[in-house]
């Protein structure tokens, strides 16, 4: 098929999946297998255009006059392309997840559960395919929309407070800073497009520094502090949605449209010139240390794993911010990279509510041996966050490190170590706690084996991948090339 | 002195008009603050008709003798504007007598006291 | 023939009809005939606005005399669509009246409540249509007072109450237009618009037209419930009956801000009352203490009719700032989202009046839980709150752009910050009630709550379409309104 059919099937299918799941409520075996046929599709038609993309294809198509000078249309590049691999493969598992998770723990509400999730990745394919801001913010905030039922799921009071932080900071940051911003550079630049070398070549340099900061601070889901708070109350959802929400589709979507927008409507070469954009990394360096620091001291597994992602997020946003082509080789790999290693995470820590009803850091001792599939897989995970070979956190870690040095970013450098240091300090605690501790007799100890099968498949597969990626990372890494060769 | 002389119906239309706003804003009993607006609005028809007259101006006649006459059209504007008002005046009062029966007073406060989210 | 007589036809109509129907005395009957002649307005509207758009503006002699003696019907470009706009309310919330008015008014009423509704058309459409300034008074209180024996026709006894505030205060704001036009009237000698426009300039002594035109801004403003006069408004949708609201909320304070327009605009152009009067600070003020005010109002307030009563306060806020600028960008923004607000209050009224209609209550506390049993009509709400929003996709995110776009084109940034940051406000007010609705319990487990029936659902939803439609394709609403805003600033003929 052509690479528009592609494009515009790459929204078709989630969106027509959402629409079949919700007809087949109350039959769950149909509805389930509709999901995994559906993300299975999604899948097979994203490999099928990257395939494409690789070879120089760069479709445009889909577009829609909304208002006089505002359309929405999608384009496909390297980066929303390798975004798309991310979530569309990811999907597939996190389907698989869900299904031994929602069913072992007899969750309510699954048929909503599912459409919403299949929406979301409409949401997310539509801002990884975005030709221009507008059809961008669009998407991002049907994505923040769509979410909202996923994390207050559990409906009760902690849940939908959190749901109101969560759409609290997510709307407000995007409509109050993102949407002013687009619509300056509308009026400024007088069109709102993805161009590479940019479109904001003719503003003045304190300009382009505010716009920079709107930006930064406005795309929310990038959880730049301080717009991060969302991300750790969310974790009051069931671990499905969490895992989707920190790896595959609402974070990816906030660091790559940072990125995107570093690259394609401010332009690498215009940042540098403009001069104003040099705070973006001190104030991302700032996030990761201090969120790490946060980690350190999280009882609670699922918010330790939260602050955790915050700090990863802003590596991204520092390797944009260092603004080489080789730093935006190692962001686009971070966002891969980081998928695959925290999603493992997540499922794990489902997984260990599921089989052994724990949630705490504390409880976890000697949990390896009653639960060795998870863990081991928790460990490969942790082993991908930390950046040690061989998983594929060491490949994007030594590019962003060598950007940063050959750009002369001693504190980026600086940062890069320190974080590491504190990644460790907050995850191989654990894993070593988990193997090598005995567990406690007492009230908690009941007899309990290993996960669901459907969550240990998952979490086996996405652990297999983070070692996968870093002996074959040839297809993240091509992508990130064309991106990073990307010239005006 | 000779201002009054003068301009003796602009003079009343403001004095009118100032005590029949007065009166709606300041009194609490509803029948009274119908009262005022009706004052108000009388005060609105001398504004039209005042400066209709034109001195030496005969009735608006068509007749060979009759050079000049005062201008009808405020006339016919403000006959439109009193039925309005005696309209208004009317439908004030019906809903009054409905909320006498509702609430059993017609004092403004009272209804307040009763109902806050009045 | 119907053709050359459209603009006397799309009054009279509703006029004969009122007094037929108080001569019925079957409800249904009654009902029936509103329906009818609801329904034939909108293609008599929509058959004028293609003449306007064929011929630049349509002028209706009325009795055949001659303007600027006789009074004159004038449709152009400004007021053609607002007519379809009204027609087309109008008639979608007639579909939808006879089941709600059997639940919501006593027996021995309903007849008159369909007469007093067509008298309330009528007097809106011939508001819109009129090219003589005193004839707009006359309209004016033909609408008012209907309007008031609509509200006071409401179940609770506050409804009363806030009829006759509306109507001291209403009186008030038509009384002080009027002394406006006096005003205008005893400098020019005309009472034609088009003449007064012509004749304004030429006239010697300023003051006495700038205390004109501050009396009629003031009495206008009396009537569209701009901040601070806009006391009345809260108490009369919040307890009229539910098709009331849904009517007057989409179309009655919209009139009223198209005569701000043709006043401001038309008969006094635009630079006396932009640089000699001041009037965009007052104005930009003003509004942004009305988004002010009132979000915050609403947010705290229980009933939830009152609750977005109060949010129609703060969007008023929002078209008369669109005013303000003065620009083309601004004026289209305020016209469009005149529209839009039209569309998406008009749809939350209807669907909380399905709400009313099958519960009987409309406190925040009283639908919590409800989504489960009405789905659709909360889905509605929904939808239509996140236009409110400015959710892209929906026609408040059009609107919203619109006025952004206008402030930073006169590089207002903290004008522009302030726009956007009023949506946060309606976020938090729809939010209450879309969370009450899906994620409390139900305060006593009521099995006997069922969906809303079809006749309430359908019109509803579809002004809840026409939010998304009208904000995924905007190419008519907006060329319409940029059209309007170009002959309002004498841009084009």
């Amino acid at each position: 098929m052509s690479a528009e059919v592609a494009t515009l099937l790459a929204l078709a299918v989630p969106a027509a999946t959402a629409l079949l799941i919700a007809m087949s409520d109350g039959r769950p075996n149909q509805r389930e297998t509709v999901t995994l046929t559906g993300a299975a599709s999604l899948f097979a038609v994203v490999a099928g255009l990257a395939g494409q993309v690789l070879g120089g294809a760069r479709p445009s198509t889909g577009a829609w006059a909304v208002m006089p000078g505002l359309e929405l249309r999608l384009a496909v590049e390297p980066l929303g392309m390798l975004f798309a691999l991310v979530a569309s493969s990811l999907w597939i598992v996190n389907s698989l997840y869900s299904i031994g998770y929602m069913r072992a723990n007899r969750e309510p509400r699954q048929t909503s559960f599912y459409v919403c999730f299949a929406v979301a990745l409409a949401a997310t394919m539509g801002i990884a395919f975005a030709a221009n801001l507008f059809t961008l913010f669009l998407f991002y905030e049907m994505l923040t929309l769509s979410t909202y039922p996923l994390v207050v799921h559990k409906q009760d009071g902690e849940a939908v407070r959190a749901g109101r932080t969560y759409l609290g900071i997510l709307l407000s940051s995007s409509i109050v800073l993102l949407l002013t911003a687009i619509i300056w550079i509308q009026l400024r630049a007088g069109t709102g497009e993805f161009r590479p070398g940019g479109i904001v070549a003719a503003m003045s340099p304190g300009e382009i520094g505010v716009l920079l900061a709107m930006f930064a601070f406005g795309i929310g889901k990038a959880a730049i502090m301080p717009v991060h708070r969302w991300l750790p109350a969310a974790m009051v959802a069931p671990t499905p949605v969490s895992a989707l929400l920190h790896a595959v589709a609402v974070v990816k979507a906030g660091v790559f449209c940072v990125v995107k927008v570093v690259v394609y409507v401010f332009g690498l070469e215009t940042l540098t010139g403009a001069g104003t954009g040099g705070w973006l990394v001190y104030v991302a360096g700032a996030t990761v240390l201090i969120a790490s620091t946060i980690a350190l001291y999280q009882g609670n597994l699922k918010r330790r794993l939260a602050y955790s992602t915050v700090s990863q997020l802003s590596y991204v946003v520092l390797a944009a911010a260092v603004l080489t082509p080789l730093s935006i080789v190692g962001a686009a790999l971070h966002i891969a990279a980081h998928a695959f290693g925290k999603i493992t995470l997540f499922f794990a820590a489902g997984a260990i509510y599921t089989a052994a009803h724990k949630t705490e850091v504390s409880e976890l001792d000697g949990i390896g041996r009653r639960m060795p599939w998870t863990m081991g897989a928790f460990a490969v995970g942790a082993l991908s966050m930390v950046g040690v070979p061989p998983t594929v956190g060491f490949v994007s870690k030594w590019f962003i490190a060598g950007a940063a040095l050959q750009a002369g970013q001693y504190f980026a450098l600086t940062v890069i170590v320190l974080s590491t240091l504190l990644n460790a300090g907050y995850f191989l605690p654990i894993v070593y706690a988990a193997f090598f501790k005995r567990a406690h007799a007492g009230e908690h100890a009941h007899e309990h084996g290993e996960a669901p099968w459907p969550i240990v498949v998952a979490l086996t597969a996405t652990a297999a991948g983070t070692v996968l990626l870093f002996l074959l990372p040839g297809l993240p890494l091509e992508l990130a090339r064309q991106l990073a060769g990307v010239k005006p | 002195m000779a201002v009054l002389a003068s301009s003796f119906s602009n003079v009343a239309t403001v004095i009118l008009m100032v005590i029949g706003l007065y009166v709606v804003i300041a009194r609490g009993n509803m029948v009274k603050t119908l009262v005022g607006l009706g004052v108000f609005q009388t005060s609105v028809y001398l504004l039209y008709i005042g400066p209709g007259k034109i001195l030496g101006g005969s009735a608006p006649i068509i007749a060979p003798e009759i050079a000049t006459y005062s201008n009808p059209l405020p006339h016919v504007l403000i006959l439109t504007a009193i039925v309005v008002g005696v309209a208004t005046l009317a439908l004030g009062l019906a809903i009054v007598v409905r909320i006498n029966e509702a609430y059993g007073t017609i004092e403004e406060d009272e209804i307040i006291a009763r109902d806050p989210d009045a | 023939m119907i053709l050359r007589h459209l603009p006397a036809l799309i009054v009279v109509l509703p006029l004969l009809a009122a007094t037929l129907c108080a001569m019925l005395r079957r409800p249904h009957a009654a009902w029936l005939l509103a329906l009818v002649v609801s329904l034939a307005i909108p293609p008599l509207a929509l058959a004028l606005l293609l003449q306007v758009l064929a011929e630049g503006h349509v002028s209706y002699w009325l009795g055949n005399w001659q303007p600027p003696w006789g009074i004159e019907y004038r449709v152009d470009a400004a007021n053609g669509f607002l007519l379809l706009l009204v027609s087309l309310v109008g008639g979608a919330v007639m579909i939808y009246a006879r089941d709600s008015v059997d639940r919501e008014i006593a027996e021995d009423r309903r007849v008159w409540f369909y007469a007093m509704y067509l008298l309330c058309l009528t007097g809106q459409l011939g508001m819109t249509m009129t090219g003589d300034a005193f004839n707009v008074f006359v309209f004016m209180e033909i609408g008012s007072l209907s309007t008031y024996v609509l509200i006071a026709m409401g179940r609770d006894r506050r409804a009363l109450v806030a009829a006759y505030q509306y109507l001291v205060l209403g009186t008030i704001g038509a009384t002080f237009f009027v002394i406006g036009v006096g005003f205008l009237y005893l400098t020019t000698g005309t009472l034609n618009l088009a003449d007064l426009a012509e004749r304004l300039p030429q006239v010697a002594d300023r003051r006495a037209i700038m205390v004109g035109l501050a009396f009629i801004v003031v009495g206008l403003s009396l009537k569209l419930a701009l901040f601070p006069l806009h006391q009345w408004l809260p108490n009369a949708y919040g307890y009229a009956p539910s098709i009331a609201t849904a009517f007057l909320a989409a179309t009655a304070t919209k009139v009223v801000i198209y005569l701000l327009l043709r006043f401001v605009f038309t008969v006094f152009g635009r630079t006396l009352p932009f640089e000699e009067l001041a009037l965009p600070t007052l104005l930009v003020a003003l509004s942004l203490a009305a988004i002010g005010y009132a979000s915050v109002t609403a947010i705290h307030k229980d009933n939830v009719k009152v609750m977005l009563a109060y949010s129609s306060v703060a969007q008023i806020g929002y078209i008369t700032l669109g005013i303000a600028f003065g620009s083309e960008t601004g004026l289209t923004g305020g016209i469009v989202h005149l529209f839009n607000h039209g569309m998406m209050k008009g749809a939350l009224f209807l669907l909380v009046g399905a709400v009313a209609y099958r519960t009987g209550t409309v406190t925040v506390a009283g639908i919590a839980g409800l989504a489960r049993r009405m789905p659709v009509t909360f889905a509605g709400i929904a939808v239509a709150g996140l236009s409110m929003i400015g959710v892209p996709g929906t026609v408040g995110f059009v609107s919203k752009w619109y006025l952004v776009m206008a402030a930073l084109e006169r590089g207002w940034w903290w004008l522009a910050v302030l726009v956007v940051g009023g949506s946060l406000f309606a976020l938090v007010y729809m939010g209450r009630i879309v969370e009450a609705a899906y994620f409390r319990r139900a305060a006593a487990p009521a099995e006997s709550i069922a969906e809303a029936p079809l006749s309430l659902l359908v019109p509803a939803w579809a002004l809840v379409a026409g939010c998304v439609y009208f904000g995924l394709d905007t190419e008519l609403t907006v060329e319409v309104a940029r059209g309007a805003a170009r002959t309002l600033l004498r841009l084009s003929p």
